[in-house]
């Protein structure tokens, strides 16, 4: 195990568990998220959704709920322009605005069951939803599909006219919900498989499942008379927000100001916009500030989840553990507009592993469900799950460790990556054998209790990030950082600063800054917040000391070059009896007389994101009478480079791993034969809830990221990866059965069992 | 000469090919010369591809140095807490 260490200026805060400086706003109740923002004179906000899954809106008639007394405003497709078809640079994201526009408002079509097709601002929110009844939408109900498999069929009722599968010889001249075809490939795959001794083949399919943070999307926006815009959201990007508003608005960027509320959870369902531009325009048009909540039935109907999906793979290894030959097929759905998380699906399937010959193809499929969000290293979770379903067969069928067959096929250092390119120094191995040597893994189990383990692999990525650190008059330094704090960035980032800076923790205010005060940056999201923004704290603090050695040479007489920045002070590189050293705080005393105030702003591209593996092992219990299962005990071991904060990595991988366990065992969007959700609420859509986990063991291994300056890996994704595998594989190992379909609810584990036991387990 | 692998959908837009070797000596430079070669997949270039360079991925560093012996891999861009859609 490689341990990280190449801080550029000495480590005592970072790698330890600082107290968090969020913390007591959190635990008082005085942190404000979105919905606790409010001003004066202020409408509320509400959305018209489609009850129909797909329907024509032949016309909208909202002159009823206009004439209401207390409504200020109602806007319906009329109020956003279109759109062409095609993909521009939003931020840092490609964005179809077509369809974008169409998402957060429904123009010809509605396209599934709580699509919005008007919205309405009053004075109150009885007024509101009031008005909302008066607006007469006359719909063409068309036949609509669900299904992902059914979606791809001829015949199925098709979404969008002008949409034709890209990625197809010839390209077809018959529109599809099929938006594309996507495959990638390395060796030839026809002879990997006849090299091989074992080969297992399967198909999965797993259900749609949601990103299920606590906090409902709110927004409160205020639009002034001179056309000027601010805006309080729970968002995982504000820069986002605004270039996405701007564009649907026809505003100028610059004219929106957004700031991020502390957000209740996102896991990439908070980086697009629904309510946001809604909010904005009602605003415009009432001129008044207007906000809106969404209802949790709202989130479920009209947010995005993630895609369920249909999966088959085939791998092949030699008699002695060797993978040969890796193929899969992946369905995913998309939800109403294209841009399900295929891609990354299909790269990171067998990217954990070192074979030869591969062959990957994946299919992006629109159907009548909202369109999907990102969700924790999206696309991820569902292919890996069902390659590591497999890799658990394959050491059943040649009778070898699934850890030892794990660790003789891990890609590591130089390892050709399943999409190309040769991996640099990587974890997993570490991962394998810190799960090995756990009493864990050594503790024997009883009958209908089973183990699993599985491993995962994501990317991470860097991307634009701009902070800044000013130095106070009394020499503490206030740190802004433009990305929000969703799983401990203040934190990270005040170490880091701290340690540059050679200052205590304590003297370092972090903030999260409005899109007004810094330079553009990216959103909390693919694992990257943590580690670019330290390397641009480290870009921030390097100014700083440059600055401060500066004006030291100006006032010691002294050349640039003989002075230093260590230990939190200026000094000469050779000790003079003449100068006496500056500490941070008797340079701001100075700072005025000396050139004005101090401060540096990182603005950087990070590139170097290293990925991060991850290995899970569960216990689990099934009652087979009832089809529950328990779990046990779960340890995770991940690789995170270097954790600039303990605890805040474990709770990554302790979070990851709950989230898996719900989507493994119950979390499912369950529809009707009318293509409407029927459990659109958490007491019908079943997520984990303390009482159903045991303490999650989170071991922190650290190989360190060679591009970063602490040796820093994103660990915000990977942990949500091995989950769904490991239980399957665990499942398996209690019951004798091989669960393919997630989730593996009572019901169907039930089924399971009766038809392979009989009743209660009994032939068992 | 770098060797350039182009991966995944891209290389519909080449005609098949899926290898080059090109004098580039940027990322930019590399764009504009597969941009010559095949027009076709100039916008997609433009839309939002990563590239790895020896290894190390690289996402929207038009001026990111290649080396004469790199290995260079075009990928579709890793998307990560988005969803970003390319060819």
């Amino acid at each position: 195990m490689t341990m990280a260490g190449n801080g550029t200026n000495g480590q005592q805060y970072v790698g330890t568990r600082t107290i968090r400086p969020d913390g007591a706003d959190k635990v008082t109740g005085r942190a404000r998220f979105g919905a606790d923002y409010n001003l004066a004179g202020q409408l509320i906000g509400k959305v018209l959704r489609s009850p129909h899954p797909h329907a024509r809106i032949v016309s909208i008639d909202t002159s009823k709920a206009e004439a209401l007394p207390g409504v200020k405003a109602v806007i319906t497709r009329d109020d956003f322009a279109d759109m062409p078809s095609e993909f521009i640079p939003a931020g840092e994201m490609m964005m179809n605005y077509k369809d974008v526009t169409r998402n957060v408002m429904a123009r010809e079509k509605a396209l599934y069951e709580g699509h919005a097709v008007a919205a309405v601002a009053a004075t109150s929110a009885v007024i509101a939803k009031k008005a909302l009844k008066l607006i007469d939408v006359t719909y063409d109900v068309l036949p609509h599909v669900i299904d992902v498999v059914e979606a791809m069929q001829p015949g199925a009722p098709i979404l969008h006219d002008d949409l034709f599968t890209v990625g197809v010889e010839p390209k077809p001249d018959r529109p599809s919900n099929v938006a594309k075809r996507v495959e990638i490939s390395q060796g030839d795959i026809d002879a990997g498989f006849k090299r091989a001794d074992v080969i297992v083949e399967r198909e999965f399919k797993t259900a749609p499942v949601h990103q299920g943070y606590i906090e409902p999307h709110a927004v409160l926006a205020t639009v002034s008379e001179d056309g000027s815009a601010e805006v309080w959201v729970s968002t995982q990007g504000h820069y986002i927000v605004r270039a996405h508003c701007a564009r649907l608005l026809g505003m100028d960027i610059g004219k929106i100001r957004v700031n991020a509320a502390e957000i209740g959870g996102g896991f990439g369902g908070k980086t697009v916009v629904y309510l946001e531009p809604l909010a904005l325009a009602l605003s415009r048009k009432a001129k008044r500030p207007v906000k809106m909540v969404m209802s949790r039935e709202e989130v479920f109907k009209a947010s995005g989840p993630t895609s369920g999906a249909v999966v088959k793979v085939k791998m092949g290894a030699t008699k002695d553990g060797k993978f040969v030959a890796g193929w899969a097929e992946l369905k995913y759905q998309a939800g109403a507009f294209q841009g399900s998380p295929v891609q990354p699906g299909v790269m990171c399937a067998y990217a954990p592993y070192e074979i030869e010959h591969v062959k990957v193809v994946g299919y992006d499929v629109v159907s009548n469900r909202p369109k999907v969000a990102a969700y924790r290293a999206p696309g991820a979770p569902i292919s890996e799950y069902a390659v590591e379903s497999v890799v658990d067969e394959i050491a059943k069928k040649l009778g070898i460790d699934p850890i030892q067959l794990r660790m003789m096929n891990a890609a590591h250092e130089g390892t050709k990556a399943a999409y190309g390119p040769k991996f640099g120094p990587l974890g997993l191995e570490e991962t394998l054998n810190s799960i090995k040597k756990t009493e864990h893994w050594n503790t024997p189990l009883r009958k209908w209790q089973g183990r699993g383990v599985a491993s995962g692999f994501w990317f991470n990525i860097g991307g634009e990030t701009c902070v800044s650190l000013t130095v106070n008059e009394d020499g503490t330094v206030s740190l802004m950082a433009g990305t929000p704090d969703i799983g401990g960035l203040r934190a990270s980032l005040a170490a880091v600063a701290a340690d540059e800076l050679g200052i205590p923790y304590d003297k370092v205010r972090p903030i999260i800054g409005d899109t007004g005060s810094l330079g553009f940056n990216f959103l909390t999201g693919g694992s990257r917040s943590a580690f670019s923004g330290s390397m641009a704290i480290v870009e921030a603090a390097k100014q700083i000391k440059s600055e401060l050695c500066a004006r030291a040479a100006k006032l010691w007489e002294m050349k640039p070059d003989e002075i230093e920045y260590a230990g939190g002070h200026v000094k000469p590189k050779v000790a003079s009896e003449k100068v006496t050293p500056m500490s941070l705080v008797d340079f701001a005393k100075v700072a005025g007389k000396t050139g004005g105030p101090i401060g540096g702003v990182g603005r950087i591209n990070a590139q170097g994101a290293g990925p991060s593996l991850g290995t899970h092992l569960v216990d689990l219990e099934v009652d087979p009478e009832t089809g529950r299962v328990t779990i046990l005990r779960y340890t995770v071991a991940q690789d995170a480079g270097k954790a600039l904060h303990p605890a805040y990595v474990e709770g990554q991988f302790q979070g990851g791993a709950v989230q898996g366990i719900g989507w493994a065992l119950n979390e499912e969007y369950i529809y009707g034969a009318d293509g409407k959700l029927q459990n659109a609420g958490f007491l019908d859509y079943r997520m984990p809830v303390a009482s159903d986990v045991p303490k999650i063991d989170a071991i922190v291994v650290e190989v360190a990221n060679p591009r970063h300056p602490y040796g820093v890996r994103g660990v915000g994704e990977t942990p949500i990866v091995p989950p769904l595998g490991a239980i399957a594989n665990a499942m398996e190992n209690a019951t004798g059965i091989r669960f393919t379909e997630l989730p593996m609810s009572p019901p169907k584990v039930l089924k399971a069992l009766k038809e392979k036991y009989g009743a209660g387990g009994a032939g068992r | 000469m770098a060797r350039v692998v182009l991966v995944g959908n891209l290389t519909q837009l080449t005609g098949g090919v899926a290898e080059f070797d090109l004098s580039a000596t940027s990322v930019r430079q590399l764009f504009r010369q597969l941009a010559d070669l095949h027009p076709e997949i100039a916008p997609h270039l433009e839309e939002g591809v990563a590239v790895a360079i020896d290894g190390q991925i690289y996402q929207d560093a038009l001026l990111e140095p290649i080396g004469a012996d790199s290995e260079v891999f075009i990928l579709p861009q890793i998307a990560g807490g988005s969803l970003e859609d390319v060819p």
